[in-house]
């Protein structure tokens, strides 16, 4: 953003907050860039020729003679091929001492994309996870965060999906992500050699937490470049949407907005479903997968962020420690792929559909085998098996650190099932039963 | 039929968001439209509010880089929509433009389609004869419309008597070629097309009455018809946390509902959701006329990602396209998802105008929004006699999966049928995860509705119907107590009365979605299998232990279950049936 000439300059600043400025001026326009005093800043409201200004750095130090220059562009990101392997921060600008990115200006947070143009997804990811891939799979095109506690490995498994899942490209964007991760993603993708299929978006928690509000959009800007331009697959990686969430609220706040639940600005789903719905695929063959990241509190998903992420997203992962196994699973109660019907059965072998709700139904039963034996009850013989079946079929099945291929998956779990159950047991159409039942 | 004398303007004062403030010398209306001028384009939007000079406009579309003192201008006019020939199989966003009339990957603003097809020709047989005395609403012709006859009626806006001067005769005709010519009693005369236009928030009415609900309205769905029947012209509620399987149980009834035309209000919910139905349904046979699915379905689809104000107008486009052609003699079917996106879009409006909030920031008055919305839909007589109906299917998102939040309570005061589904059904993937105690049908209860079931199904339904329910009820508390006692502490009766709601749960409730026989279940199936299961929950067992009670009782299970994935009354269907036989007969005290 360079000074263009006899560009009017405005002083008159009338009021500071910790995120927005006021000033009098009358030719802002809605949602245009401005800089004042140096810093980058965004029309939010304007009332009569009150313009109010969200300051992404914060507005330490912003004087009431501050400076203050419109741009008369919206929040723009530069798109070309330079972006490849690149470090940048909130506003496009590189962190990796490389050079300038050149490219043709796009608007961030563009229009929404024309449903009927839309394609069915139809493309598995593959994982190599069987909480993935055998309860949960993935298709390109489908937007899925994971639900996890802060001290839970999200960020490894987020690294292994995006590795594993054969993406043309990869576009990280870091939501107020801590020093450590950044380089631990840093590392992980540059002794992949993938390094050249990666974009990065990183706001840490060392910069201003506005700053956040840019980054998904910058990230699915970049992604539509290559899906829409280039006809890539896409997969975005957003971590940690929370932290966005909770820079809305931030500016919401400082608006003297009404609070809905959880403090959460009225609009949440709204500003949430604007990223989500990025994600897609295109008849042509690109598509724009999103992997995302919800911490909660507690596992609590009843609170406002992951309960509307829930409405928006096409299922959700799950993760848990499993205390028996003393190992993190894909807990596969609460997550859920919606879009696993278009391919399971259909791209994977016939039996997978069954398999996989049968075995989860069977391990449902023995959660209340367990119930049974907290209460100090008896056992009969049909909850102990339940119960040595849910071990092996945590440690061989739900533990996020399983690598195999779906057919190894879909093997192993009737294997678990000729092992524990009788044939009648299961409920699996006769034909699946006689063709793959493991004697 | 309104004239515009002047053109009337106006100026933008403010903007947050969607919400555009103004102000202008000419008098405006509430719900006015307005089009507001940023650069080249020119956005759409629809008065909310006036105080004083101030006017308070909600934007249809993103107000980026507007400024103070871009121009708007006032039509004079309400939200409307064009009802004419054309409309079936369409995608329409919530202000009805055509979106696959949009040459873009992304949705331009300020851009619209026409919603009707301005080339098409429809073969035009008249209903009626020149010299006739007619009023708004009344048939004048008929075009077919894949299936369905699309009558061609009087302009609903016109009110009074009118003389038919003029009927064209027979032929294929254009959606602007003039069909018929009216005359009024004043002498004004008034040119009839095949389309005419209505405002969305108004209800069109042109009934003599609207009477009781007393018919079924058929879905396939075991759970809803046998036991929680949704009445034709009544209205109906799915609340349920994500995840619970609103969507499927919606789409599920979109294809299988015996209704002829069926309108799809996406408002709010996952554009993947709208491509499905626009990739499944040209595929799919509707299972009523053999026709394929797409031909009676019309999808109003307002994704989440597209502007909030156009939520709330979405679903009114659809109710209004439904009471069009209720007003044809023909059966309705809406299915709005999710009417809380709706809400939601009233709240961040209300918010935005700094209105006091109500329960969570909801406004005030959403109770009344909702009910006035749910009674549009109905069971009608048509002044010719003919009969119509609109029944209504919303699923309502309760924030944090808690039924108490203000958007289920209000539409639990409107509707008459509720779906609860039940996350713990789901975690168990008892699947239409409806829980079958929480939920109920009011209609049930009708008078005129049991008549209709006793005579349509069967004279003892009802109470069939009923004893499941209390086999269920029952089977839930003994499930209660065993677990409270253990296995051994309770009669071995117990086990028994919960294996038997376990059939019913298994065998009646649970449902495959995805699997082609299973799916759909006609009614007089429905009746074969309530009775089969009735029967063996009225049979007398001899088990030695609970252990043997829970192995008969699951390969009782299994071999119904190999029966719902059959076709019914095939061979394989008989010999299953036959081993079912066998197993009863084990344990059986004669």
């Amino acid at each position: 953003m360079e000074y263009k000439a006899f560009q009017p300059i405005f002083y008159n600043i009338t009021r500071i907050n910790k995120a927005t400025c006021e000033l009098q001026c009358h030719m802002a326009s809605y949602d245009e860039m401005a800089i004042i005093h140096g810093r980058l800043a965004q029309v939010v409201k304007i009332v009569g020729n009150q313009v109010t200004l969200q300051v992404f750095s914060g507005t330490e130090g912003i004087p009431t003679n501050a400076e203050v220059l419109f741009t008369g562009d919206p929040p723009l990101l530069k798109v070309s091929e330079d972006l490849a392997g690149r470090f940048l921060n909130a506003y496009g600008r590189p962190i990796d001492n490389g050079p300038e990115i050149l490219g043709e200006p796009r608007m961030i947070g563009g229009p929404s994309i024309n449903p009927t143009k839309r394609e069915r997804p139809s493309e598995l990811i593959l994982t190599g996870i069987a909480g993935i891939d055998l309860n949960n799979t993935l298709v390109t095109g489908q937007k899925i965060p994971f639900f996890a506690d802060p001290e839970q490995p999200f960020n490894q498994v987020m690294a292994d999906v995006a590795l594993r899942a054969k993406a043309d490209r990869i576009i990280l964007g870091g939501i107020g992500l801590q020093h450590d991760d950044y380089l631990f993603f840093k590392n992980i993708f540059e002794n992949a050699g993938a390094i050249d299929r990666i974009v990065s978006f990183i706001n840490t928690t060392e910069d201003p937490s506005v700053e956040r509000l840019l980054i998904p959009d910058m990230a699915l800007t970049a992604a539509e470049y290559f899906a829409i331009d280039r006809n890539e697959k896409v997969l975005v990686l957003l971590t940690d949407l929370t932290l966005y969430c909770d820079a809305l609220s931030i500016v919401s706040n400082n608006m003297d907005q009404i609070s809905s639940k959880d403090n959460m600005p009225a609009s949440l789903y709204s500003d949430l479903a604007r990223l989500y719905e990025k994600a897609v695929q295109f008849p042509a063959g690109g598509s724009i997968t999103i992997i995302a990241v919800t911490t909660l509190s507690g596992g609590d998903i009843t609170h406002a962020i992951p309960d509307n992420t829930g409405y928006i997203t096409e299922g959700q992962l799950f993760l848990r420690r499993d205390a028996e196994i003393g190992k993190t699973i894909v807990d596969p109660f609460r997550s859920l792929s919606r879009l696993k019907q278009l391919v399971i059965g259909k791209k994977t072998r016939e039996d997978h559909p069954q398999v996989m709700n049968t075995a989860v139904r069977l391990y449902s039963d023995s959660a209340n085998a367990r119930t049974k034996l907290e209460n100090g009850f008896d056992l009969n013989d049909y909850d102990k098996r339940c119960l040595s079946y849910a071990k092996e079929y945590s440690e061989k099945l739900l533990a996020i650190d399983v690598n195999v291929g779906i057919e190894d998956m879909l093997n192993t779990s009737w294997s678990l099932f000729s092992r524990y159950f009788k044939k009648e047991e299961l409920a699996i159409r006769q034909d699946l039963v006689d063709k793959y039942w493991k004697n | 039929m309104t004239t515009t004398a002047t053109i009337k303007k106006g100026t933008v004062t403010g903007i947050i968001s969607n919400l555009v403030m103004a102000v202008s010398d000419a008098p405006v209306a509430q719900n006015e439209i307005c089009y507001m001028h940023v650069g080249e384009d020119q956005l759409l939007g629809e008065i909310i509010k006036v105080i004083g000079h101030d006017i308070y406009i909600q934007c249809f579309e993103s107000t980026r880089g507007m400024k103070v003192g871009s121009t708007i201008r006032f039509t004079n006019e309400m939200l409307e929509v064009t009802l004419g020939p054309g409309m079936l199989s369409k995608i329409y966003d919530g202000l009805q433009n055509d979106l696959k009339k949009f040459d873009s990957l992304l949705i331009k603003r300020g851009k619209r389609s026409e919603a009707l097809d301005s080339e098409s020709r429809w073969h035009f047989i008249p209903l009626t004869q020149p010299g006739k005395t007619v009023q708004a609403g009344d048939w004048l012709g008929e075009v077919k419309e894949n299936a369905i006859p699309h009558r061609i009626m009087v302009p609903f806006k016109l009110t009074g008597r009118f003389k038919l001067k003029n009927l064209v005769e027979e032929g294929d005709y254009g959606i602007n070629d003039v069909i018929a010519v009216l005359e009024s009693e004043e002498g004004e005369r008034v040119d009839v097309k095949l389309w005419q236009k209505w405002p969305v928030k108004k209800p069109l009415k042109g009934y003599v009455e609207k009477v009781r609900p007393f018919a079924m309205l058929e879905t396939g769905v075991r759970i809803i018809d046998t036991l929680i029947p949704i009445a034709e012209g009544g209205t109906g509620f799915i609340p349920g946390p994500f995840g619970t399987g609103k969507t499927v149980l919606q789409h599920a009834i979109s294809k299988q509902a015996n209704a002829d035309v069926i309108i799809f209000a996406a408002c709010g919910e996952r554009a993947n959701e709208i491509v499905d139905v626009f990739t499944e349904f040209p595929e799919l046979d509707d299972p009523h006329t053999g026709r394929k699915l797409m031909e009676r379905t019309i999808i109003i689809a307002n994704t989440s990602n597209m502007p909030v104000a156009a939520r709330e107008a979405s679903v009114y486009t659809a109710m209004t396209i439904a009471e069009y052609f209720r007003n044809m003699g023909l059966k309705v079917l809406i299915l709005a998802d999710s009417t809380s996106r709706w809400a939601q879009a009233l709240r961040e409006m209300s918010n935005r105008l700094e209105e006091l909030p109500g329960p969570d920031a909801f406004p005030m008055d959403l109770t009344a929004v909702i009910a006035n919305f749910y009674a549009r839909a109905g069971y009608v007589f048509l002044p010719n006699g003919a009969t119509g109906s609109i029944t209504f299917l919303g699923t309502v998102s309760p924030s944090g999966g808690n039924l108490k939040e203000p958007v289920t309570e209000a539409t639990k005061k409107s509707a008459r049928c509720f779906y609860a589904l039940s996350q713990k059904r789901a975690d168990q993937k008892r699947y239409p995860a409806v829980d079958p105690t929480e939920s109920y049908s009011k209609y049930l209860e009708y008078p005129e509705m049991q008549n209709y079931l006793h005579e349509n199904i069967s004279s003892r339904w009802i109470d069939m119907v009923i004893r499941a329910k209390d086999i269920l009820l029952r089977g839930r508390e003994v499930h209660d107590q065993i677990n409270i006692l253990g296995d051994d502490g309770v009669p071995l009766d117990y086990h028994v009365q919960f294996w038997k709601a376990e059939i019913i749960d298994f065998v009646i409730l649970q449902q495959d979605a995805f699997d082609t026989i299973d799916a759909m279940t006609p009614m007089a199936r429905q009746k074969y299998m309530l009775q089969l299961v009735l029967q063996i929950c009225q049979m007398e067992f001899d088990f030695k232990d609970f252990e043997e009670v829970s192995a008969f009782f699951k390969r009782i299970i299994n071999k119904l279950k190999q029966l719902n994935y059959t076709t019914f009354e095939s061979e394989p269907f008989k010999k299953i049936m036959e081993e079912y036989t066998v197993i009863v007969n084990e344990k059986r005290i004669a």
